[in-house]
């Protein structure tokens, strides 16, 4: 997807700010988010890559706009609306009741109900075993294809049609691609390969730069 | 994306609490859930894996090949479980930075909660096309030969960087050494020195 959170390379966006005092959470809602998406990968409700597309479906001004942990708290609630674990109603006449009542009064659990569906069994592990060997060694040059999936892609846009050289074989993974719209873990063979700066910017690229990505098979083709 | 306040908004309190309150009801959510997450990334949880890690590979040649070359095994000498990191070492020659450009993919489990400027806009969108000039913003003047390597963490595998051992620091012990290597260290958007405050 070609969308706002495909951010590398962009310009605009002014100097990095970093507060050399911050520690911890800035709230104290956010955690419980962290507990729910961790809850909802363990159960599984949702795969990791459908939670991160989810993320990237907030839209350009809402993405930029909302704290990290809201973006997080809009992504899980949109898969589980999407998925009928629960209804955007359900989540809104909760939040009223909630809202009506302090911290320690509202009871957490309301009404005991069914346990949620299990969508698959969770592994501890994203790697995985593919008969095929790679298709490249280390040394060997390739160049990305210059692929815009209107889904979910690890591909940035950034490093689409460049040319580069494989750093590292990282064994076989789970394929964001089609993981993260159903469609099965399809793992491949993924790849650290290394881009030279002026490769991916140009001219006016900051001298002795290479960027490292891990890209899977399917990105790839021999240069 | 939100600064260092407190978004206290009651509309996103009620909202998680709502989401909570649904999960628990369904069994998805254990009562004690964010207490455990509270107690793994909040700031009771210790020092960091990451400077163990880091502070044992100065002082011991043969952990610092089995980080680099091993890092599942290297790592469960701190008791932990994690078999897709990837340790990238700072020498003269190299300078090694850690960004996600498309999310904000982090290596939790030995660095603990990403800071907020990790995983916003500015630093995603530079790290990778001006690297050198953030790092000076981070205090950092690494010279014209020295390589610089930005690594972004487009698929699961996590990155960390050893940074190197800084002068003055060679006779010192293992657990003398933890205190002093600062998570942005790690990072690769500061170097280890003696001294100064680990940030």
């Amino acid at each position: 997807m070609d969308g706002i959170h495909d951010l590398g390379g962009m310009h605009g966006f002014g100097p990095v700010e970093a507060d050399p005092a911050e520690r911890d959470f800035h709230a104290p809602w956010e955690p419980h988010v962290v507990a729910c998406m961790e809850a909802g990968l363990a159960w599984p409700l949702f795969t990791i890559d459908e939670f991160r597309h989810s993320r990237e479906r907030l839209g350009p001004v809402r993405y930029l706009e909302a704290s990290y942990f809201e973006q997080w708290l809009d992504a899980v609630c949109r898969l589980l609306v999407e998925k009928g674990v629960v209804s955007d109603e359900e989540l809104e006449a909760r939040a009223r009741v909630l809202q009506a009542h302090p911290e320690s009064d509202a009871p957490a659990v309301v009404a005991p109900r069914e346990p949620a569906p299990r969508a698959g069994v969770a592994q501890k592990t994203f790697r995985r075993a593919v008969t095929a060997p790679p298709r490249f060694r280390p040394g060997h040059p390739v160049v990305t294809r210059n692929i815009h999936p209107a889904g979910h892609t690890r591909l940035p846009r950034y490093a689409r049609g460049k040319q580069g050289i494989i750093a590292r074989a990282q064994g076989a993974w789970v394929f964001p691609d089609t993981n993260a719209h159903g469609l099965g873990e399809a793992p491949q063979h993924l790849y650290s390969v290394r881009f030279d700066g002026a490769e991916l910017w140009g001219p006016s690229a900051e001298a002795r730069v290479a960027v490292y990505l891990d890209l899977w098979d399917g990105y790839l083709d021999p240069a | 994306m939100g600064k260092y306040h407190a978004n206290v908004d009651p509309y996103v309190v009620s909202r998680v609490r709502a989401l909570e309150s649904l999960l628990l009801e369904r069994g998805v959510l254990a009562p004690d859930a964010v207490d455990r997450v509270i107690r793994r990334y909040g700031e009771a949880a210790g020092p960091l894996i990451g400077a163990r890690a880091a502070a044992r590979a100065w002082v011991d040649p043969a952990y610092r090949r089995l980080l680099l070359e091993d890092s599942k095994a290297a790592l469960a000498a701190f008791a932990l479980d994690f078999d897709r990191l990837v340790v990238v070492e700072n020498t003269p020659a190299v300078h090694n930075l850690v960004v996600c450009t498309l999310c904000s993919c982090y290596p939790w489990p030995v660095l603990g909660l990403p800071p907020t400027w990790y995983k916003l806009p500015a630093y995603r969108s530079r790290a990778v096309s001006e690297p050198r000039q953030v790092l000076r913003e981070f205090g950092l003047e690494v010279p014209a030969e020295r390589e610089v390597r930005v690594w972004d963490s487009s698929a699961e595998v996590r990155y960390m960087v050893l940074p190197q051992r800084p002068p003055g620091a060679e006779g010192m012990a293992e657990a003398e050494l933890v205190p002093l290597i600062p998570r942005d260290a790690l990072i690769g958007v500061a170097e280890v020195r003696l001294g100064a405050s680990p940030g």
